[in-house]
């Protein structure tokens, strides 16, 4: 009995030197040549294979940036410049900085200014929803609120607001990867600078109706009457389609453009609360 | 043996309760709103001005493409507007807006009773008077009906099919005008045929019809080119390419064509309105809508003249009741809930459809078990779960397509089996969609 035991012990620790050999040997012969660089760049990164890059994942993103010539074209939107810094210096290369971007949700039809016109009863999937009718407002741009940005956040970074009814941004979690711009399939949500201190101004809406048709579904929307574009004096605003849109690369923020919009559809956000609400009586009693 | 499709399909139960009323017509309305948008394609081009005095059968927008059609005024009155407003979905659509005054027909419709059987007219001529009545196909797709008489030169008709399957629970309305007006279908399915030059034709009728099977059958002794088939009851048969299968036994390849098996389908609705474009000069300007409900203290079907607002019908209907929980234009099956209901009728709607909040209900959803059942379920042989898992990881389009996604002809078979009340359906739409968009920007061979 405990011969066979024996034996059989015997055999399998002699196989197993053998192959062990055999595998040394093959692996030795097929050997990959991998840049070692490859593996330092993807220390580097953060390691959140959340493709906002582009790449197929953070070791993709590695790959593809140690081939290239330059850094041109790479950017790891979670990192964010301190880690393309430590890439191009372990790279040996020069990077520019890339202004920090932030994910904004361009609807501002709230539950108080758009009132629903049905009720949704189908699957709980903005995809879905949009595929069967044109929404449960009057509005047929504006956030399902059904929370595809939601599920496709992996920085727990976009919530739907319950009382709200739309897509809200928590902008100290948000790492601009883009993945709720994918999903939501009303193309709402835009990438734009954070903006100095992360003050930043713009067009919280995409209804491309007449303006008439927008101020009855939704008491927040952009009507499209041009104010905001006649007043910036930067050329930044652009009304199309019935839209304003600002261009944050040319918008100086200095809000001139707030204060026009007749439905308050230009949004400013984290400006420090203003002193004019004390200079406007003011400048009144002179 | 009566015959029925070879895959897959299920059985609902088929609710017809509202089969004993018989057509009404409809009272006159104030104010119709006339869709550009009732077929399939492009939207019809206005070519009235408001202010514009128009009579019954007048043509109001002509067709803007191909694949596009004619609309004519469903009453007569003074045009009040024309401008976009909401269809069922909330999508802005092009309406044109007619006041109501009397109800002055154009001269030369023939409004009599009287059958006009002989058949005086040319095959172009045919397609001439379908096309400029504006009819399209009313089983559902609204696929301009002049267009598909017309098959293209190197594909051969060889028969035509009349569909009176109905085979969506509830509706209906295909049931009533075959008991009440079956000479007048089956001359209209002749006239088809003459158009085609075929001379085989074939009624589908599902089993649950027998007063209309018995009418038919009555009807064409007079027509022995028609042959009507007792269908068996079984959910999706009114498909194209299901009734093709079960009618004559072949199938359509997958990305093929129904007239590539030599078959025509047009509904039993069509074949009606066909009758009347070319023996009666009457464009399409109605149509009979089934109101039911099993919340509904009566049931009705009216005959209704297009641009009617969902609401006023309701109204006439005797309201709605205080337990409906969703409207839903078409069938429990395939139909949509009505998002909007100041939305007007349209040539293509055949049913107003109240649910309650029990009947609508969804099965809470959890992992699919692996049973089957929607494979076994899909009349076009897909993979339902397949389909499902591929869409919800995003991006896998080829995958897609190698599964033949874009086949799906959203029955909603594998929804309705899946025990595990997964959203099947759903999720294969908006994969569809997409993989549709990416075999439309290919470049052609």
């Amino acid at each position: 009995m405990t011969g066979t035991i024996l034996i059989t012990v015997a055999c399998l620790v002699a196989l197993g030197l053998l192959f062990a050999v055999v595998l040394y040997f093959v692996a030795q012969k097929f050997k990959v040549e991998e840049d070692p660089r490859i593996g330092t760049v993807e220390s580097i990164l953060p390691g959140a294979n959340c493709g906002g890059c582009g790449q197929a994942g953070c070791h993709a993103f590695a790959e593809n940036v140690v081939k290239a010539p330059s850094m041109e074209g790479f950017f790891c939107p979670v990192g964010g410049n301190p880690v393309m810094t430590k890439i191009a210096e372990a790279l040996g290369r020069a990077v520019e900085e890339k202004a920090p971007m932030v994910a904004v949700v361009r609807c501002g039809g709230t539950l108080a200014s758009r009132a629903r016109t049905n009720e949704y009863d189908g699957y709980a999937s903005c995809k879905v929803m949009a595929t069967l009718y044109a929404g449960d407002t009057g509005c047929k741009y504006g956030c399902l609120g059904k929370g595809d940005c939601e599920a496709a956040c992996r920085f727990d970074a976009i919530h739907v607001d319950p009382v709200k009814g739309i897509a809200v941004v928590n902008e100290d979690n948000c790492t601009a990867c883009g993945a709720c711009v994918k999903a939501c399939p009303k193309g709402i949500i835009e990438l734009r600078n954070k903006g100095f201190k992360n003050r930043r101004v713009f067009v919280s809406c995409i209804n491309k109706d007449k303006g008439a048709v927008t101020r009855k579904a939704c008491g927040a929307g952009c009507i499209g009457c041009g104010k905001c574009a006649k007043t910036c004096p930067f050329d930044a605003i652009t009304v199309e389609n019935n839209v304003a849109y600002i261009d944050f690369t040319k918008c100086k923020m200095c809000r001139k453009c707030v204060e026009v919009c007749p439905t308050g559809a230009i949004h400013e956000v984290n400006f420090p609360p203003k002193p004019k609400i004390e200079e406007k009586p003011h400048e009144e009693n002179v | 043996m009566k015959k029925t499709f070879r895959i897959g399909g299920v059985h609902p139960h088929d609710n017809k309760i509202s089969a004993e009323a018989a057509i009404e017509i409809f009272p006159a309305v104030e104010t119709a709103f006339v869709s550009m948008a009732q077929h399939l394609g492009a939207p019809a081009t206005p070519v009235v001005a408001v202010g514009d005095k128009v009579k019954v059968g007048q043509v109001i927008a002509e067709p803007s493409g191909f694949i596009s059609g004619y609309v004519h005024s469903p009453v007569s009155g003074t045009v009040k507007s024309v401008g976009p407003r909401a269809d069922i979905a909330g999508n802005l659509v092009p309406h044109v807006e007619i006041t109501v005054e009397g109800d002055e027909w154009l001269e030369d419709i023939d409004t009599s009773d009287t059958i006009v059987k002989e058949i005086p007219y040319t095959p172009e001529e045919i397609l001439d008077k379908v096309k400029k009545a504006g009819v399209v196909g009313l089983g559902g797709a609204s696929f301009p009906t002049h267009v598909k008489l017309a098959p293209p030169k190197d594909k051969k008709a060889e028969c035509v099919i009349l569909n009176g399957t109905e085979c969506e629970p509830f509706l209906t309305s295909d049931d009533r005008i075959m008991r009440e007006r079956p000479q007048e279908i089956l001359i209209g399915g002749a006239i088809m045929m003459k158009a085609l030059g075929v001379t085989r034709g074939y009624v589908g009728i599902e089993e649950n019809k027998p007063a209309a099977i018995a009418s038919m059958t009555e009807a064409a002794k007079a027509f022995p080119q028609f042959e009507i088939v007792t269908l068996k009851k079984r959910y999706p048969q009114g498909g194209e390419k299901q009734l093709i299968d079960a009618v004559i036994r072949r199938q359509v390849p997958s990305g093929a064509l129904p007239i590539d098996t030599g078959a025509v389908v047009q509904n039993v609705g069509t074949a009606l309105a066909v009758y009347e474009a070319v023996q009666k000069n009457k464009p399409l300007i109605d149509n009979v809508i089934t109101v039911t409900g099993k919340c509904l203290p009566v049931q009705h079907n009216y005959k209704v003249r297009i641009g009617t607002p969902m609401s006023k019908i309701l109204e006439v209907a005797g309201g709605v009741p205080e337990k409906a929980a969703k409207i839903i234009s078409g069938g429990p099956m395939m139909g949509r809930a009505i998002a909007n209901l100041d939305a007007a009728t349209v040539k293509a709607n055949g049913a107003i459809l109240l649910l309650t909040d029990e009947e609508t209900r969804r099965r809470p959803e959890s992992n699919c078990i692996r049973c089957s059942k929607c494979a076994s379920a899909c009349p076009m042989g897909l993979e339902p779960w397949l389909l499902n898992k591929l869409s919800r990881a995003g991006g896998m389009y080829d995958e897609l397509e190698k599964e033949r996604v874009f086949d799906c002809i959203e029955c909603g078979c594998c929804s309705f089996t899946c025990p595990a009340g997964i959203p099947l359906l759903d999720m294969i739409r908006i994969s569809k969609a997409e993989v549709m968009k990416i075999l439309r920007s290919r470049p052609k061979k």
